[in-house]
């Protein structure tokens, strides 16, 4: 007897929640896998090198490109002169090549396409470039003043998007408020105030595989772009755009990415190969960044100077927050500006406060680009928040667990920005940290000169996107029944193929070996999704995944409720077989998903080839007063959650060791509760080493660290033996089952449990990350303790 | 620049290859003979994207000329698996979630085969010591450590 489920969008349907091995890792292991660099494109194709600018700031006075174009091999160079349109995603403010100015250094002044890479090499040194040096503005608090060399003069033309609120005559690109309350009332009730700056570092994403694009332009005007990219959707938009070219003549393919964390979102250096490529013949060029170029020539996590000051009464409530955000976005803004808004508005951190006054301003300097980040400015303003509420809970006496349980966000919480918290498991996640870190309890150091300490810090960040950012997918069925989905959203890592692979099979009533995903991902054959980002797959593409494949699952359902002649309500598709729970019949899909069904007698057939189609737009999303930040829903949801640390500091180095590490977040419904973990691990790890090691070392608009060796990331030996993973599901109204995504999250507050650690292990507190053994060394001597 | 005629084997296979003096054994493998699954990720020997074993050693392809390589024995991610089955190592990788973007990945498993040819039982210290020069930006490499001691374990099992 066949039991009748539910709704197949109410039942947890397999293989929902079951860890599945990733779809992609058998290719991944043998090397079958495929990246950008590992396509064959013959002795034919072209290699491209960009001549970048020596200067932070300068106006280029005369390119003289004549000599390059001389030398045997080379195949054609360009400039800015070539490239009169913009570049930007919130923000159009960038050239393809620089035209009159350059704002960083690095900044791509020419580019050569050559028989190889050592020619175009070689050309770079015969094109001969005449600068005027101006000022460089190195500081972006500096830079906010009207006491700054002018960056962008041209800024008052520059083309934004309508929640972005460029300052044109400064170097403010962008400036998000908030201001909400009663501020003169709420200091004076006030029993403790914190008031603190912090100065965050610049730091780069260090995907294994450097940034890489191959270009090919054909004479009818089409373009093909293969490119290592988050964003293949995003890119055949804004590359569109910047050459004044149609969407529907670029066509950007995307194969395997191997590694993004942000820093292949949008276009950083795409652009320059495809104009390249545009004087070739329709001869295809690579452009593949060295190591060095990846550390400041694409995106870099843009430095932040925050200012905070915090309050709360004498039962520990929080009544009062000032943040002032000085973004230092570096030479130009157009994703940045973003990233100065999104963490604006979360930046009371996942507390509730009456009183809030916020000004996130995001400011041109002579510094690599900032773009996204894995965490997109989060990881950055929790840095400041984290730490106040620990010393203000200590300023009043009380244990800093409590103190944020009485004020963390809960739903129906009012946020700064004027909505409701939505249902979240935040206060679960504290509880289960704290307990899994024995919190409140001294553990022994494992030597005389060392000393213990623990620290815990929660999180909360909403996916930054524009209100409408839309996913969509498509679901087809072979002779044999298995099934391939079409996503525009990449696999770079985070293992979105195969939960879409399950949440495919789950809508549809298929085993999950069943499900292709049909990759690469290619504008002209895969479904529209705005870009890998915000950790929105899961939630965003997950949804319209799920409604492709309900809508396969409608079409063969109503095929066999004509030809049995039953309701639809009766029928069912369980394990590839369709089943009627009336006359217990099943049916194979695989016979019918092509072909159809003979109808009686021999009188013709009905059906046809099953095509599901589905889409995803959240619709909810308003705006938010420029002058107040008030508004309905500033964002779709909150991922919520908790870390805690236990760290030995040894006395004799100030190394910081990790003794062991707790998460816990909030997923809405784990598809793929092993994929989760592995996020939340490998997230914690990244923030680890941004806590410990990492700083892009900037002196005068030069980065001094350019190379593995001298910028370290964690390495095998620097990664604590117990890293525990706890996942909470409190579920998401409109996520696929529940679902919310985690992929970012996991580094959000790793830094500030670090340094409230440190601070429990000897009483200090480094002023900034990283915090490196000579900087904690250094800190403890400061304060007299060695 | 002088060409050189290198006779090497490479999974297996005797090849014979005409390779300029300033040639890698990376760009050899890759551009040479298309053995794709060998990454390059910087260049300068300092991530590991491009390790591959040289007469039983992992070593940094990009750092090798490919005129050292005369004679020598060579092993790609793509001699692991044998007869079209897996190695004991891919296995476990797969198996504990030790994969993400993958790029790292044919690096970081020619740095373990070498190490449990090795050492077949290696302590959680001498694992973390082997892929130390293997760059990983998305596992955090605990998983990757645990593959190598469940590889271990299935490896004696199949031993004994």
């Amino acid at each position: 007897m066949v039991v009748k489920n539910t709704r197949v969008e109410d039942r947890i349907a397999r293989p929902i929640g079951e860890n599945i091995p990733r779809i992609d890792a058998q290719e991944k292991v043998t090397g079958a896998a495929q990246f950008v660099d590992d396509i064959p494109f013959g002795p034919g194709l072209l290699y491209a090198r960009i001549k970048r600018s020596p200067h932070p700031h300068a106006l280029i006075k005369s390119i003289d490109t004549s000599k390059a174009l001389e030398l045997p091999g080379v195949r054609a160079v360009a400039t800015g002169a070539d490239t009169p349109g913009y570049l930007g995603l919130y923000l159009q403010d960038r050239h393809i090549f620089c035209r009159d100015r350059v704002r960083y250094v690095g900044d791509p002044v020419a580019g050569v396409a050559a028989v190889s890479e050592e020619i175009a090499e070689r050309a770079l040194d015969l094109i001969e470039v005449e600068y005027e040096i101006l000022p460089a503005v190195l500081d972006p608090e500096f830079g906010a003043s009207l006491d700054a060399e002018l960056l962008h003069p041209d800024m008052g033309e520059y083309v934004a998007a309508p929640f972005v609120f460029p300052q044109p005559k400064t170097n403010i690109s962008n400036h998000f408020k908030i201001r909400k309350g009663d501020f003169e009332q709420a200091w004076k009730k006030c029993s403790a105030v914190i008031e603190r700056s912090y100065r965050i570092p610049h730091i780069q994403h260090v995907p294994i595989e450097p940034h890489i694009a191959i270009a090919k332009a054909d004479l009818d005007g089409k373009i093909t772009l293969w490119s290592s990219t988050q964003s293949p959707f995003a890119q055949r938009n804004l590359i569109a755009k910047g050459l004044g070219k149609s969407q529907g003549d670029v066509r950007v393919i995307g194969p395997y990415v191997g590694g993004g964390f942000g820093a292949k979102a949008g276009v950083t250096m795409e652009a320059l190969v495809v104009v390249l490529a545009m004087k070739t013949n329709g001869i295809p060029v690579k452009l593949r960044l060295t190591r060095e170029e990846e550390f400041y020539t694409s995106f870099v996590r843009q430095g932040l100077v925050m200012h905070i000051k915090m309050g709360c009464d004498e039962t520990g409530k929080l009544l009062a927050l000032e943040n002032k955000l000085y973004w230092d976005g570096g030479a130009y803004t157009e994703y940045g500006v973003n990233v100065a808004r999104a963490a604006g508005f979360s930046s009371t951190g996942p507390y509730e406060i009456e009183n809030v006054n916020i000004d996130s301003i995001c400011v041109y300097t002579n510094h690599p680009v900032g773009g996204p980040m894995r965490g997109f400015g989060h990881p950055e303003i929790h840095v400041g928040i984290e730490q106040c509420v620990e010393e203000l809970a200590q300023k009043i006496g009380m244990d800093s667990v409590r103190f944020r349980e009485i004020n963390c966000i809960k739903e129906g919480s009012i946020l700064a920005t004027g909505g409701k918290m939505h249902a979240n498991g935040l206060t679960t996640c504290l509880e289960k940290v704290a307990k899994a870190i024995d919190w409140g309890m001294k553990s022994q150091p494992s030597g005389p000169d060392k000393k213990r300490g623990k620290g815990i810090a929660i999180m909360w960040k909403a996916p930054a996107m524009p209100p409408n950012a839309g996913s969509s997918a498509w679901v087809e069925l072979a002779e044999d029944g298995k099934v391939n989905v079409g996503v525009g959203g990449q696999e770079i890592g985070q293992g979105s193929f195969t939960v879409m692979a399950q949440m495919a099979a789950a809508a549809l009533g298929v085993p999950v070996d069943w499900v292709r995903i049909a990759g690469p991902v290619d504008t002209k054959y895969s479904p529209y999704e705005w870009q890998t980002v915000a950790s929105r797959l899961t939630w965003s593409m997950g949804n319209a995944v799920a409604a492709a494949a309900r809508d396969a699952r409608r079409q063969i359902l109503e095929l066999v409720a004509e030809a049995w002649n039953e309701n639809l309500e009766d029928l069912d598709i369980i394990d590839g077989n369709v089943i009627s729970y009336k006359t217990e019949e099943t049916l194979p899909i695989k016979n019918i998903v092509i072909y159809g069904l003979p109808k009686a007698g021999d009188t013709g057939w009905i059906g046809g080839p099953v095509v599901g189609r589905g889409n995803f737009m959240p619709t909810y999303v308003t705006g938010l007063d420029p002058e107040t930040g008030q508004g309905e829903r500033a964002a779709v949801h909150y991922t919520t959650g908790a870390q805690a640390v236990e760290v030995e500091v040894d006395l004799v180095t100030g190394k910081v060791e990790i003794i062991r590490a707790v998460s816990a977040f909030d997923v809405g419904r784990a598809i793929n509760p092993d994929s989760v973990k592995a996020q939340i691990e490998g997230g914690m790890v990244q923030g680890i080493s941004t806590a410990l090691l990492e700083s892009l070392q900037l002196k005068d608009g030069f980065v001094k660290n350019p190379s593995l060796v001298d910028y370290r990331i964690a390495t095998s030996v620097d990664v604590p033996y117990k890293i525990e993973s706890i996942i909470v599901e409190i579920p998401q109204d409109d996520g696929p089952w529940g679902a919310r995504g985690v992929g970012e999250h996991s580094m959000v507050p790793t830094i500030p449990a670090i340094a409230n650690a440190i601070y429990d292990a000897t009483g200090v507190r480094p002023d900034a990350p990283p915090y490196t053994a000579e900087k904690v060394f250094l800190t403890m001597a400061d304060a007299g303790i060695v | 620049m002088a060409n050189h005629r290198i006779r090497l084997r490479i999974n297996g296979n005797l090849e014979e290859v005409e390779a300029p003096s300033n040639m890698t054994l990376l760009q050899l493998l890759r551009d040479k003979l298309a053995l794709m699954g060998t990454k390059n990720g910087c260049s300068a020997g300092e991530c590991g994207a491009c390790t591959v074993m040289m007469n039983g050693e992992p070593v940094n392809s990009c750092l090798v000329l490919a005129v050292e390589c005369e004679g020598s024995e060579i092993i790609t991610v793509e001699g692991l698996a044998q007869d079209g089955r897996l190695d004991q190592v891919q296995k476990a990788l797969i198996e504990t979630g030790g994969v993400q973007c993958g790029f790292c990945t044919p690096g970081m498993l020619i740095s373990i085969r070498a190490l449990l040819d090795r050492n077949p039982n290696p302590g959680e210290t001498e694992i973390r010591d082997a892929i130390v020069g293997n760059l990983c930006r998305c596992t955090g490499y605990l998983r990757v450590i645990q593959a190598v001691h469940e590889a271990s374990k299935q490896q004696t099992i199949g031993l004994v």
